[in-house]
């Protein structure tokens, strides 16, 4: 695919992102944290993220398993989840997180095990399309262009700043 | 090894005299973004994932210009290591900073109390951080 058309999809596809609210603020402020010295830094933390996700989602269901569930490991491993995909800017999979909080502060095992599935859903989502976002990223530098980059400045209005 | 000619930035005040922050946070991506943003103010890092370890470093190192912890971890809260390093003879005078994902009033006047520097709200972005260059012992 040739660059430009490259350059334009990897807008559109970012600016949705955006718009649909999967990722928010937090995660512009990881790209402008990435330079020369730095060129891998979102990779690198957002591996992070979801090396750490996968692992809590695991604990999640493994806890919410048992005949007797401690709610408070349960709340702790949701507080975690939260944190992380807060620091990436994850924004749906913060937002489903705070809604399971109250459901472990209500100790209701049925209603976690759901909140787990769509946190579960959320994250697998998020990662999908960041691994598509990356893959483009990727395409354009191959080809020997530069990754466009966008400034967000609220909910609705997305502007490019340089291709 | 010679330390960066950093002009502008913070950390980067004489080559000889790079600030050394030492953060401490339970959360890989947390440490990731908190030792980025403070290296690109030109700060010396170390990282952390424990109060435990944080204190085991401070032995060892005497040169740390700051701290900056993580208010919720398991076994020793930001608050505890606060309250350890205000009641050393040795450690009192570093700045501690606690970072923290909630907001809740309480928590943060009983750190304050304790003496801590400043309070963050996660997730921590540069404005929060840049603010913070005139606190370094």
């Amino acid at each position: 695919m040739e660059l430009g058309s490259l350059q334009r999809r990897y807008i559109d596809f970012t600016s949705a992102l955006f718009r649909e609210g999967f990722l928010d603020n937090q995660y512009t402020q990881l790209q402008q944290l990435q330079d020369e010295s730095n060129p891998e830094f979102v990779l690198e933390v957002v591996t992070l993220f979801f090396e750490d996700s996968e692992k809590l989602l695991n604990e999640l269901s493994r806890t919410l398993d048992q005949q007797v569930v401690d709610f408070k490991k349960v709340d702790a491993h949701v507080h975690q989840l939260k944190g992380s995909s807060a620091s990436i800017g994850a924004q749906r999979v913060k937002n489903v997180c705070m809604a399971f909080r109250n459901c472990c502060e209500e100790r209701n095992q049925e209603g976690c095990l759901r909140w787990l599935q769509q946190v579960r859903q959320e994250y697998f989502l998020v990662k999908s399309k960041l691994e598509t976002l990356f893959r483009l990223e990727k395409q354009i530098l191959a080809a020997g262009g530069s990754v466009p980059v966008l400034c967000f400045l609220w909910p609705t209005h997305v502007e490019t700043l340089s291709v | 090894m010679s330390s960066p000619r950093g002009t502008k930035a913070c950390g980067g005040v004489a080559a000889d005299r790079q600030i050394h922050v030492l953060a401490v946070d339970d959360s890989s991506v947390d440490r990731a973004v908190i030792a980025r943003i403070l290296r690109s103010s030109k700060y010396r890092v170390t990282t952390v994932d424990s109060g435990k370890k944080a204190l085991e470093l401070l032995g060892l190192e005497p040169n740390v210009n700051m701290i900056i912890t993580d208010y919720w971890m398991p076994e020793m809260t930001g608050y505890e290591l606060l309250k350890i390093v205000k009641e050393s003879s040795e450690l009192r005078e570093i700045p501690v900073v606690i970072m923290s994902s909630e907001n809740v009033p309480n928590r943060i006047n009983r750190c304050l109390e304790e003496g801590a520097e400043d309070f963050l709200l996660k997730p921590v972005r540069p404005s929060d951080v840049s603010r913070l260059c005139n606190r370094m012992r």
